[in-house]
């Protein structure tokens, strides 16, 4: 208790308090070893990492010579499906919160059968494992493109709808938590003022879903950042458009064990959601914890 | 009246348009095909009625993914529970820097399976092999993946380092919700800190424990991603005297069975994937619905 207010000395320590903390210092260097370890081996050359992965490298400047050889690569567009991934991870949430917060707020205000039964298929919906979907998908996907005459495989839009598909079931359901907690009079209120239905959402409702949202940015985020099965079958390993993540196995099965090129990949991959975790840490603990939890 | 009624259309449609047509149309065809001849190549399917799943259950290759896939859950659920359980306990403790370490105990998560897998095959492939090398103890030489017997415990070590931190996020939240007068009542009267935890903290956490044990379950139920560039299903062994491979979890084994065209049979396997995870999820359905009775 009063190791706040005053500055440990010798006599106060306590051993087992430090215990843990070693302990734990321990436990965390062995948390980060494998960071530690791609950092090491991406400012070495392949020579250097087959004749001792463990040393520190000969040259740190490397770093930049492995990172340019990727970036120039012939055979994978690694930047490119850089800008790909982003586009997809922003396009996507941006529809997934304004299209789930808009059809969970319909659902929670009309406490009616028909709002029932459609929010429980959107839950029990979460149960389907992406494996039973992910070829009649493509089938699917192929002959409403064929049908409509609108291209879904390879596409950026067809990846994005895919995208709000699968993101609504969970983002609807964390909403409508959400918004049936928010008082009915402020709308009521709204209503007597002359709002329109859509004002009372768009000025109202939508402003109070802040938190939430940053809730279902950060749980979709992740998953879609990271997604690998789902751009592989709609978007084609060697596609037009490309994710990150296809990139990487695409480079990794063009340099097998060029662990020199492979691992500098992998951390340019790592870097941008880790800087954007330094920034947004409070919010993506906070997100996470309640994303699970409801 | 008429505007309301406009007004919810639109504002379900884009939501539920995409849910039909991503998820429950495909869903539809895929429990259809499950039951056809479908190769993926000829358009011309047809009906075979419960054929496939019939024959699912005397292959070898997927009894054995069946099996190892069971194994491996179990494994991760003991693993990243206890892992995570403790770390919670350490970044809720009175130690320096705790929000340091909770923040840091979480990176792992953030980085795609893909990812992972390629960073730890160079680890153990590579670094561990070098450092039994150096340490000479021989145990280490040889890459725990190419070892039959050991592979599936270095995917589930491998999944621990990944899931431990948002595990762990899950028991922080809880044990902050418990008062802390609790804890110290109870330090007051002369309980040990380790029967502290396991009489007070433990039975306070279970809607924690099993929203945990649920999630770890599924996910190491569907895993793929990892299990894909960590090992690829590697390496070979032997299953009721056929040839199998030793890491090739069930959404992989499905994967591989349509890479093969083989696509009305992967249908069938992903269906029973799907009826397992029915099966878990009304079990904790249960268990919730049992616990609100008894609070």
């Amino acid at each position: 208790m009063t190791a706040k207010t005053r500055r440990p000395s010798a006599s106060r320590i306590n051993p087992s308090l430090v215990i843990l903390e070693l302990g734990t210092i321990l436990l965390f260097i062995l948390f980060m070893f494998p960071f530690g370890m791609v950092m090491l081996n991406s400012a070495k050359t392949s020579r250097e990492i087959i004749f001792n992965p463990i040393a520190l490298p000969a040259d740190w400047g490397q770093f930049f010579t492995n990172v340019s050889l990727i970036f120039n690569n012939p055979t994978v567009d690694y930047f490119g499906a850089f800008l790909d991934s982003a586009i997809i991870t922003v396009a996507s949430l941006v529809i997934i919160v304004v299209f789930s917060s808009m059809a969970a707020w319909v659902l929670v205000r009309n406490a009616k059968i028909w709002s029932a039964v459609l929010f429980m298929a959107f839950v029990a919906a979460m149960v389907i494992p992406f494996q039973v979907l992910m070829y009649p998908l493509v089938r699917w996907m192929r002959v409403v493109g064929d049908f409509a005459h609108i291209r879904m495989l390879g596409t950026y839009h067809g990846i994005i709808f895919a995208y709000l598909g699968f993101g609504s079931p969970l983002s609807i359901f964390v909403f409508h938590g959400f918004i049936k907690n928010i008082p009915l009079e402020l709308e009521e209120a709204a209503t007597i003022d002359g709002c329109s239905r859509q004002a009372i959402f768009f000025r109202i409702i939508f402003p109070l879903l802040k938190p939430i949202i940053v809730t279902v940015l950060i749980l979709n985020g992740i998953w879609i950042w990271n997604d690998y099965l789902l751009p592989l079958l709609v978007l084609g390993s060697n596609g037009i458009v490309q994710t990150l993540p296809i990139a990487v196995t695409a480079f990794a099965g063009a340099y097998l064990k060029q662990w020199d090129l492979i691992l500098t990949s992998a951390l340019i991959a790592i870097i941008p959601i880790i800087l954007l975790y330094l920034f947004a840490q409070r919010y993506i603990i906070k997100g996470m914890v309640e994303g699970s939890i409801k | 009246m008429k505007q309301n009624r406009l007004v919810n259309v639109l504002f379900l449609a884009p939501s539920v348009f995409a849910f039909v047509m991503i998820i429950i149309v495909p869903f539809l065809f895929g429990l259809f095909y499950s039951m056809t001849d479908w190769n993926g190549v000829s358009s011309e399917v047809r009906f075979v009625g419960f054929n496939n799943f019939r024959s699912l259950f005397t292959a070898p290759d997927f009894l054995y993914s069946f099996l190892i896939t069971v194994g491996y859950t179990i494994i991760n659920i003991v693993l990243v529970n206890v892992v995570s359980f403790i770390l919670s306990l350490i970044v809720t403790s009175k130690i320096r820097m705790r929000n340091f370490y909770r923040a840091g105990f979480f990176v792992p998560y953030l980085i795609g399976g893909i990812v992972l897998g390629y960073i730890w095959q160079f680890i153990l492939n590579s670094i561990v092999v070098q450092l039994g090398v150096v340490t000479a103890v021989e145990v280490l030489q040889t890459s725990f993946l190419s070892r039959p017997n050991t592979v599936i415990w270095a995917m589930s070590a491998v999944n621990t380092w990944q899931y431990a931190g948002y595990i762990m996020l899950i028991y922080v939240a809880s044990i902050q919700s418990i008062p802390s007068s609790l804890m110290e009542a109870a330090s007051v009267d002369g309980a040990n800190y380790v029967s502290r935890v396991f009489h007070i903290l433990i039975p306070m956490m279970a809607n924690a424990f099993t929203i945990s044990l649920f999630l770890t379950l599924t996910t190491s139920f569907k895993q793929f991603d990892m299990n894909l560039t960590l090992t690829n299903g590697g390496p070979a062994t032997r299953f009721l005297e056929a040839p199998v491979k030793a890491s090739q979890l069930l959404a992989m084994n499905i994967f591989n069975t349509a890479t093969a065209n083989r696509m009305a049979e992967a249908q069938a396997k992903a269906v029973v994937l799907f009826i397992a995870l029915v099966f878990v999820s009304l079990i904790q359905v249960s268990v919730n619905k049992k616990k609100e009775v008894e609070m």
